[in-house]
């Protein structure tokens, strides 16, 4: 199938989707108690950014998650880098790596709660916990599709170890790199509005259960549909930059 | 790993302007004795001088190398894959538009300077490499096996590129290659090295004219070039395919 047509049969069968759930809630079919119409989801979300209490949570959450963002970024690249530069090292850890996904890192929040307070710190740790490790891989599946002959032809151009690295082997790994960045971003705020919804002062997660919990049903669908609208356009422009430069390669 | 004694005795003298072809059983050293010349491995014993100067673990400035890996660098267009040695030695931009046109016109990629070498074919992804070497304007070029990637036909017609440059630039050419017709038909000399480690049994003069191409292959005088060189390295070639099998 053409990609347009693609796209064209992707919306139709959202909207188709969304018509049938708001003629399910609008004919009874779906308990208003339940949920509330598509429509008035999208008109409870406009009239959350009038809230100032919502619009704080917004920042909290989305400085939260930034932060562990840019930290998962940072940091899981380096970690990546120093194990492929120490193949020891990396025997010792790929195990751990490969199982890390497998520990529900959740299960500290309380201890982090322990060491921190109820404040922001726990839940962005949780969201770097959750973000780092997937840089970590994906920075040493870059690094090991470097072909050897760039590492030569490096040294024929009298690159030095700085150049090397920025010349040749960031862009090279770059597909990569981005994937890992690219996860990072969703895990993050997985990591970060989860912590929000088991204990927090603050926050979209903390927003949306204490909606739920107060029968706040317009409340608690217009969060979710911000959720869902800043996940889905993030990660829509960051794959449309990434096809940008796969296609660039070839799949190469 | 154990240590691999790679390379035997060598003495070898490249004459500027020579092609010289290095052929060889597999794994006789071949690959082992262009990373030496160019400075990208040193060698344990002994010394190798580039226009007098010893080559140390550096390649030395007027050294170009073209490997058989693809080397195209699949995030530059071909342009900027042909301008990226002269930007990192900080050329002009002017003087660097210039001389990259120049190695575009030559290696007839002038199409396809704004492509990327993902749109490319092996062979021209080959020769994107060759101009990013060329537009160095390198005194000595160095082959390992360009084009063991390719099917023969185009290796052909590879091999009257790399002659025609070879006569435009003026450069020493020593080409590493397993292919002896192809050793047979490009160079001026051929050395034929023994099982590893590796060292010259014979150095064969082929007496062609400068001015050759491809169309050499069907002389008389190339097929005893060819045979020559067969005969030279059958037993060699047998003992390595004994000792990998041993191993």
């Amino acid at each position: 199938m053409r990609p347009r047509k693609a796209t064209i049969v992707r919306l139709v069968l959202i909207a188709a989707a969304v018509g049938s759930l708001e003629a399910a809630c609008r004919t009874g079919l779906v308990a208003r108690f339940t949920m509330i119409p598509p429509s008035e989801m999208v008109v409870s979300l406009f009239g959350l950014f009038r809230s100032p209490d919502v619009v704080s949570d917004i920042g909290q959450t989305l400085t939260a998650v930034g932060i562990a963002l840019a930290a998962a970024v940072l940091i899981g690249f380096l970690i990546g880098a120093l194990l492929y530069a120490v193949p020891r090292a990396r025997r010792i850890a790929d195990p751990l790596l490969a199982t890390y996904y497998a520990v529900p890192v959740f299960v500290f929040y309380p201890l982090l709660i322990v060491f921190f307070g109820l404040n922001a710190i726990p839940k962005t740790v949780i969201g770097f916990l959750y973000a780092f490790v997937v840089m970590i891989i994906n920075t040493l599946n870059g690094l090991d599709r470097v072909p050897g002959v760039f590492w030569k032809t490096a040294r024929v151009h009298h690159l030095g170890r700085r150049d090397t690295v920025v010349h040749l082997i960031l862009p090279c790994a770059g597909p990569y790199l981005f994937t890992g960045a690219k996860l990072a971003v969703m895990y993050a705020f997985i990591g970060v509005i989860g912590s929000e919804f088991i204990l927090s002062s603050g926050g979209l997660g903390y927003r949306i259960s204490f909606a739920y919990n107060n029968f706040q049903s317009d409340v608690m669908y217009g969060l979710i549909l911000f959720v869902l609208m800043v996940v889905i356009l993030v990660n829509m422009g960051l794959y449309a930059w990434e096809r940008v430069l796969m296609e660039r390669r070839g799949g190469r | 790993m154990p240590d691999v004694h790679a390379l035997g005795p060598i003495d070898l003298s490249l004459q500027p302007g020579e092609f010289f072809a290095v052929v060889g059983p597999s794994g006789c050293g071949k690959s082992t004795l262009l990373e030496v010349i160019a400075g990208l491995s040193p060698p344990t014993q002994g010394e190798v001088l580039f226009d007098g100067v010893p080559v140390g673990s550096f390649v030395p400035e007027g050294i170009g190398v073209i490997f058989q890996d693809d080397a195209s660098f699949p995030w530059l267009t071909v342009r900027e894959n042909i301008a990226f040695g002269l930007k990192r030695r900080g050329t002009d931009s002017k003087t660097t538009r210039r001389l990259v046109d120049d190695a575009l016109e030559l290696t007839g990629l002038g199409h396809f300077a704004d492509g990327y070498p993902a749109q490319l074919s092996g062979g021209m992804r080959q020769r994107v490499c060759i101009a990013r070497t060329l537009v160095l304007q390198p005194r000595l070029i160095l082959l390992d096996e360009p084009f063991g990637a390719l099917d023969q036909q185009t290796r052909l017609l590879m091999g009257d590129e790399v002659l025609r440059l070879w006569r435009e630039t003026g450069a020493s050419i020593l080409l590493i290659t397993h292919a002896l017709d192809e050793a047979a038909m490009l160079s001026d000399r051929v050395g034929v090295m023994s099982a590893r480690p590796g060292r010259f049994l014979d150095i064969v003069t082929t007496n062609w004219p400068r001015n050759r191409d491809s169309t050499i292959v069907t002389r008389p005088d190339f097929g005893q070039i060819t045979s020559r060189l067969w005969t030279l390295l059958r037993d060699q070639s047998m003992k390595s395919i004994v000792e990998t099998a041993r191993a």
